[in-house]
């Protein structure tokens, strides 16, 4: 019987507990008893003699309780107790039946295990870019991204602000199937640095360069201004090319491709914005929730997406 | 207000002006319903101002219906019930005058604070706490007004609508003052005196009692006047009343919990909330039985009175909601129609159907008495109202079965891989329809409300130009 009880409470609290529970419970049980028949005998109408008490003429019949309320009461009662007895309720006691969500829990996932996991297991070795082609497979694994990826990245899976478009060319980190991968196990982190110390005057000659890169409208007197400034901060990350760096996440910047754009806003003023505050860009590990099976499904679906 | 009216005994005026804000606030609090509805159907209609935003007003919506006209209509006919019962005048006609005040102050206070984004989060609970220390002191001079009054009776016994009144004055106090237990860092912004789980269980033990006492008792308290007097009936059985009274009051201080099943809650809390109210259901049935069968012998009324066909469709729905709320408890059940729409058509089902039909019913048999009248100024108009009202009830509850138990479905439901059949989004497209169908309901609804206005405006007035003559030769 050890099992049965648990210590999560002290003892006082579960006694506590148990003695309200069940007072509270027996109370009702005797405001019911106590009640329920009535000393008068229905008169030849079948009516009962009222109470002899009449509030601002509301006169008051004493009949009694009608049986099937009675039996519903008495009913609610005996299943409730029933349920106490098999179920947690009564303080530390875990009822009969040793049942807690968090096992029920356990039983419902490790069922889901059992029954699915050879699903998506069979397509483990499978290389990705042969998964891609298979149509089958690409339907389980677009479900597994609807419920999983949608969320940030989009049901078209297009992305928004700040979630990278998944069907496009454009990779933060590489498009290889192992890059896709690694970004979906282990998440990323994008960090673009603030640079508000070198004053608004400068990080606007800075913009209108980084916009000129990409033949995006810009004022070329400020662009060539800018490019000292690009040189000496800037290529660090996105390179002398400017056309960023896998490695670190730092974005292509010629390609007319803007993360942190809010629909609407001009380029220049995004741009500007990420200069000043910098941006801190952050994806989920997925491995530990999903596992690694499913990760390698998703990683074909976004690798078909972007063919 | 013109003094032409006034009671030799008992203190009319503050129940005339609770009456009519009754009247008032439930235009104004199911035409925001309405509102919010149509947001659902056409998001545009949020405007994309943060003060009309849905999640602004939806705590303004229900505010305004459950404590504006819920709570003018309880303390209007409470003031009436208790002077008329107990054979006396209010202890105070300051006191009394204070809680009209006090209380039309703390309702324009939300209507001010709530669209601007001031809210401690807690849903039915959302003032911040200055204007939570005006509730409690209107509260308290509630309750004094009433209890005293209670205490200053004429009659020997004290009568069953009373008893409810009074345990829903008393629980609503502890519930609001223990909820909303806050420490407050600035004028006006607070964080709750409990954390976790314990701010749950604290907040929902507040939140359906204030559904069990508020909407539940303190309406059956209305019940118990108003249909045996418009009925002109006695009260089927007093010893049920006791039983259902005493059973009602204790198991419902339990039942909070099963808005948490399976959550952080301990599993013990949870079966324990859940049993209750399953206990609840025979205790409920208690007042819809002895309502029903108060009509046996008058059933015949039905056909000519339309204020009483309201009445008795209150009781029906009030049978209904409490038989479906001890169902939701259910873990099984909960688990399915918990975070749906269902419980959106549950609550209405007991707020449309019960709290507002009782209420019209009992406001259409007592304003023409407070005017000094016997009638309302159109028959006709309160049974158009009366179809108006119920064809509005049926078309939400009905729609949002159909939606709640529509996304429950969908929300579970798994392909062979054991993947989700459907996205949320994809949930949501499906219930759109229900939202029209809904939103259309309200419509239906806010229409009758705007038929009684005028119905009542005209009831005062006639009755203004036939007293008139009196009181200047008085």
């Amino acid at each position: 019987m050890s099992n049965l009880w648990g210590d999560s409470l002290s003892s006082f609290w579960s006694v506590w507990i148990i003695v309200i529970t069940l007072g509270t419970i027996v109370f009702c049980w005797w405001i019911l008893f106590a009640n329920r028949k009535t000393d008068k005998q229905p008169n030849e109408y079948g009516e009962v003699e009222t109470t002899g008490h009449s509030a601002d003429g509301i006169d008051e019949y004493d009949n009694p309780l009608p049986r099937w309320w009675f039996m519903l009461f008495i009913g609610t009662i005996i299943f409730s107790l029933g349920y106490l007895l098999l179920y947690p309720g009564l303080g530390n006691f875990k009822g009969l039946f040793g049942w807690s969500q968090e096992n029920q829990w356990e039983q419902e996932i490790a069922y889901a295990q059992e029954q699915y996991a050879p699903i998506f297991a069979q397509y483990q070795e499978i290389p990705i870019p042969e998964l891609a082609q298979d149509a089958e497979a690409m339907r389980v694994a677009e479900r597994i991204y609807l419920n999983n990826c949608a969320v940030c990245h989009g049901s078209n899976a297009q992305g928004g602000y700040g979630f990278p478009n998944n069907t496009d060319d454009d990779w933060l980190y590489g498009g290889t199937p192992e890059a896709i991968t690694t970004s979906i196990a282990e998440g990323r982190n994008g960090l673009m640095p603030a640079w508000q110390q070198l004053g608004d005057e400068n990080l606007r000659n800075v913009a209108h360069y980084v916009l000129s890169l990409s033949g995006t409208e810009h004022d070329a007197e400020r662009a060539s201004q800018g490019e000292a400034i690009f040189t000496s901060a800037c290529v660090a990350c996105h390179g002398q090319d400017a056309k960023g760096n896998h490695a670190i996440g730092a974005p292509n910047l010629t390609d007319d491709v803007w993360l942190y754009r809010q629909p609407g806003q001009p380029v220049l003023e995004s741009v500007l914005e990420t200069l000043r505050n910098g941006r801190n860009g952050h994806m989920p590990a997925q491995a530990a929730y999903i596992g690694e099976d499913k990760v390698h499904l998703v990683a074909a679906y976004i690798y078909s997406l972007s063919d | 207000m013109s003094t032409t009216f006034e009671h030799p005994t008992y203190n009319y005026k503050v129940v005339r002006q609770f009456a009519i804000m009754t009247v008032v606030w439930g235009i104004i609090g199911m035409g925001l319903g309405v509102f919010i509805a149509a947001q659902l159907v056409w998001p545009e209609l949020n405007f994309g101002l943060p003060w009309t935003s849905f999640g602004r007003l939806r705590p303004l919506h229900t505010n305004a219906v459950i404590f504006a006209f819920g709570g003018s209509a309880l303390i209007a006919t409470s003031y009436y019930v208790v002077q008329r019962t107990c054979q006396t005048r209010l202890i105070s006609d300051g006191l009394a005058a204070f809680t009209f005040w006090g209380w039309q102050a703390v309702i324009v206070l939300a209507v001010i604070t709530l669209p601007m984004g001031y809210t401690t989060s807690k849903e039915y609970a959302e003032l911040e706490w200055p204007i939570d220390i005006l509730i409690t002191l209107v509260w308290v001079a509630y309750a004094i007004v009433f209890l005293g009054t209670i205490k200053q009776r004429k009659t020997s016994h004290i009568y069953v609508a009373n008893w409810f009144y009074a345990a829903f004055i008393l629980t609503v106090a502890v519930l609001h003052i223990v909820n909303s237990a806050e420490v407050p860092v600035g004028f006006m912004k607070s964080y709750s005196a409990y954390a976790g789980a314990i701010d749950a269980m604290a907040q929902w033990w507040y939140g359906h009692n204030a559904v069990g006492f508020l909407l539940t008792a303190g309406f059956l308290g209305m019940m118990y006047y108003f249909v045996p007097k418009q009925a002109e009936r006695p009260i089927y059985s007093y010893r049920l009343s006791i039983v259902h009274f005493w059973a009602l009051i204790t198991t419902y201080m339990w039942a909070g919990a099963h808005h948490l099943h399976y959550t952080a809650l301990p599993d013990w809390a949870q079966s324990l909330g859940m049993i209750m109210s399953i206990i609840l259901l025979a205790p409920s049935w208690g007042g819809m039985i002895n309502g029903m069968m108060t009509l046996s012998g008058a059933w015949h009324k039905l056909r000519t009175d339309p204020t009483l066909r309201f009445l008795v469709v209150a009781l029906s729905f009030y049978g209904m909601s409490t038989f479906e709320g001890p169902m939701m408890a259910v873990k099984t059940v909960n688990a399915l129609s918990h975070y749906t729409d269902w419980t959106i058509g549950h609550v209405h089902s007991g707020a449309l159907g019960w709290v507002a039909m009782i209420t019209i019913g009992s406001m259409y048999h007592l304003i023409p008495r407070l005017f000094g009248g016997q009638a309302m100024y159109s028959e006709k108009l309160i049974a158009v109202h009366f179809w108006l009202a119920t064809i509005g009830t049926v078309l939400y509850i009905t729609a949002m079965w159909v939606n709640g138990i529509m996304q429950g479905l969908m929300w579970r439901a798994v392909n062979a891989d054991g993947t989700l059949m459907y996205t949320f989004v994809e949930a949501l497209e499906a219930s759109h329809p229900g939202y029209v169908v809904r939103w259309l309901g309200g419509c239906f609804f806010v229409a009758g409300m705007l038929l009684m206005a005028f119905n009542v405006y005209m009831t005062v007035k006639r009755s203004e130009r036939e007293q008139a003559p009196v009181a200047q030769t008085a």
